[in-house]
């Protein structure tokens, strides 16, 4: 076990060795000139080149990787060329908002997707077997961010129910998570139907339901413990990918987490908070992959550690 | 062989021609692809026109009518031919992405897995970072860092797309160079190249096959996602994404510049997915019976 977490850990700190070196590739070949960018259009010469200097903008490539690298370590990930924040600052202070959401994202998901999956597995062929295919495909065919404009539309002007965008009470949070949520569900709801009735044709299934447990305690007991395995499985990698995914539902609600930080950051040229978003996100993927691998193990023994 | 292989593809097309999905889905692309095709033809208006008469009396869109068939947007330009000609981008987008990520993940895939050892290693590794960069926050840095063009969106789509591709290959590969078919090729003195393109590119192109078909919708998607974000095909040029965008903030009073752009995007996707599901099962009829 102590071995399989080092070489994780060593992979892990390989990725992220990589993620780091694409994002520094990424700012240096930014365009523009990030010290004219941030002493402003007018000012003079000299004042920029004492910028860059201090910067470190004129040192040799490989100088300034080294630094990079050495700081990002430290959690350094730079400062806002517009307000002269920590990059990290900045993300800290984003990352409640889009981990509420994300979270919330994950519950709607998970809310329709396992009482679905359920059903369908009980009844092939029924309408809820029917309708998790139904919309897994609309599901994955709807872009999030037009979805996230008709829900606003419908339900937040036509019907105003909800407001229109903004971020404070749970009213706010409620179309983004559902939209967010939406199109993972039916995905979640497949996944189940299909770990479920693979579960089911296992020989302590049949023995359970001989030896006279009724259905619903076979059901809860012996058949979700272990169907659910590959469901949690998802729900780790899903969580990684709704922290960076939700940069659209963020900019469509106008909810102030990291990815319409980002997103904004665009529009000011604000290199250092983009790469620094990207980077941390890459960087939680890369741990939510090994916790779910690290989780997986703790909760089915059957995984074997000895294939690496 | 020849002949076994033959009819196993006779088999495929013969399963692919049952499939309603593969009906309506085909149909779903058909109906995009000659809206793209056509557009010059279709498209009643020249989409970045402006017309005086497209703008209500207050200078608000005009809802769908007569003369304006899906209505005008902010500027009074004709929603349905910008719609029409927002398809080419797309598709144009869309294609030349996924010919290219199936090219290179084909290819890096097949040498990853034909070679193993040290250049397995290093392939993988790049596949490994690629893919822990969340899709459309690596698209929006690199659109920061190279000024948006058709060119920069297929490279971004392009460099999203491929990693997850190489890995199938390669996971295919590993199966089929264990066979005894390689050894016997090798025995005789096929070199590397000949081996890896004649013996087993023909049973990994159809993996590559169906993945393409599946992630051509989703390219649709993350183009239309970068094209909304303001990072994609650059305005003036018409595309659903930025025709969403702009309808945004005005959707209370025209709320047609929404829905039109984005029940196109969905037919496209729906085809695209609906077509690659009934592929897949066509392909390998061992899947659509654990469905």
């Amino acid at each position: 076990m102590i071995g399989y977490l080092i070489r994780r850990l060593v992979g892990a700190a390989g990725v992220i060795f990589g993620v780091a070196t694409i994002t520094f590739i990424m700012v240096f070949l930014m365009p523009g000139d990030a010290a004219r960018m941030y002493a402003g259009p007018r000012a003079p010469e000299e004042t920029v080149e004492r910028i860059r200097e201090l910067w470190g903008l004129n040192d040799p490539l490989p100088v300034q990787y080294v630094r990079y690298l050495g700081r990002a370590v430290q959690g350094d990930l730079g400062n806002s060329t517009r307000d002269s924040r920590p990059v990290l600052q900045a993300i800290f202070e984003r990352l409640p908002a889009t981990l509420q959401l994300a979270f919330s994202g994950l519950l709607v998901e998970l809310l329709i997707g396992v009482p679905l999956g359920i059903l369908a597995a009980l009844r092939p062929g029924s309408w809820a077997d029917g309708l998790t295919t139904f919309l897994s495909l609309i599901g994955i065919s709807i872009p999030p961010f037009a979805l996230g404009l008709v829900a606003l539309y419908l339900f937040g002007f036509l019907i105003p129910i909800f407001p229109l965008g903004g971020y404070g009470t749970v009213l706010h949070l409620i179309l983004p998570a559902l939209v967010l949520g939406f199109g993972g569900s039916a995905f979640y709801s497949r996944v189940l139907r299909n770990s479920i009735l693979d579960v089911m044709g296992d020989d302590y299934i049949r023995t359970a339901k001989a030896k006279g447990v009724s259905p619903r305690w076979v059901l809860l007991r012996h058949i979700l413990r272990n169907a659910l395995l590959p469901v949690v499985t998802l729900a780790g990698l899903d969580l990684a990918l709704l922290l960076g995914g939700v940069v659209v539902i963020e900019a469509v609600f106008g909810w102030p987490g990291i990815g319409l930080q980002a997103w904004t950051a665009i529009r000011n040229q604000d290199t250092p908070i983009i790469m620094g978003t990207v980077l941390f996100a890459s960087i939680a993927v890369v741990f939510m992959n090994m916790l779910v691998d690290l989780l997986y193990i703790t909760l089915d023994p059957r995984v074997r550690l000895t294939k690496g | 062989m020849v002949e076994l292989q033959k009819k196993q593809n006779r088999g495929f097309w013969t399963r692919l021609w049952r499939l309603p999905r593969a009906w309506v889905g085909g149909a779903l692309i058909l109906l995009v692809g000659i809206g793209a095709l056509l557009a010059p033809v279709l498209a009643p208006d020249d989409p970045l026109q402006q017309f005086r008469d497209g703008l209500s009396d207050v200078g608000t869109p005009l809802p769908p009518n007569g003369r304006f068939l899906l209505g005008t947007d902010h500027l009074g330009r004709d929603i349905w031919s910008r719609t029409l000609y927002g398809a080419q981008i797309s598709l144009f987008v869309s294609l030349v992405a996924n010919i290219t990520a199936s090219v290179f993940g084909t290819l890096v895939g097949m040498l990853a897995g034909y070679y193993s050892g040290i250049i397995d290693t290093i392939l993988m590794r790049v596949t490994d970072v690629l893919l822990a960069f969340p899709a459309i926050l690596l698209a929006l840095g690199l659109a920061a860092v190279l000024r948006p063009s058709v060119s920069v969106v297929v490279v971004i789509l392009t460099v999203i797309t491929w990693p997850a591709l190489a890995r199938l290959v390669r996971s295919q590969v590993l199966i089929v160079r264990e066979r005894a078919f390689i050894e016997s090729a090798r025995a005789s003195g096929a070199q590397d190249g000949y081996i890896m393109f004649w013996h087993i590119l023909p049973h990994t192109i159809t993996v590559t096959i169906v993945w393409v078909t599946l992630s051509f919708a989703s390219t649709v998607l993350v183009e239309s996602s970068l094209s909304f974000l303001g990072v994609g095909v650059p305005l003036p040029t018409s595309t659903w994404g930025n025709m969403i965008a702009e309808g945004q903030s005005r959707y209370r009073i025209a709320p047609w510049m929404i829905f039109v752009p984005t029940v196109a995007i969905i037919i496209t996707t729906l085809g695209f997915n609906l077509l690659g599901d009934a592929v897949r099962d066509a392909i390998d009829p061992r899947t659509s019976l654990q469905k």
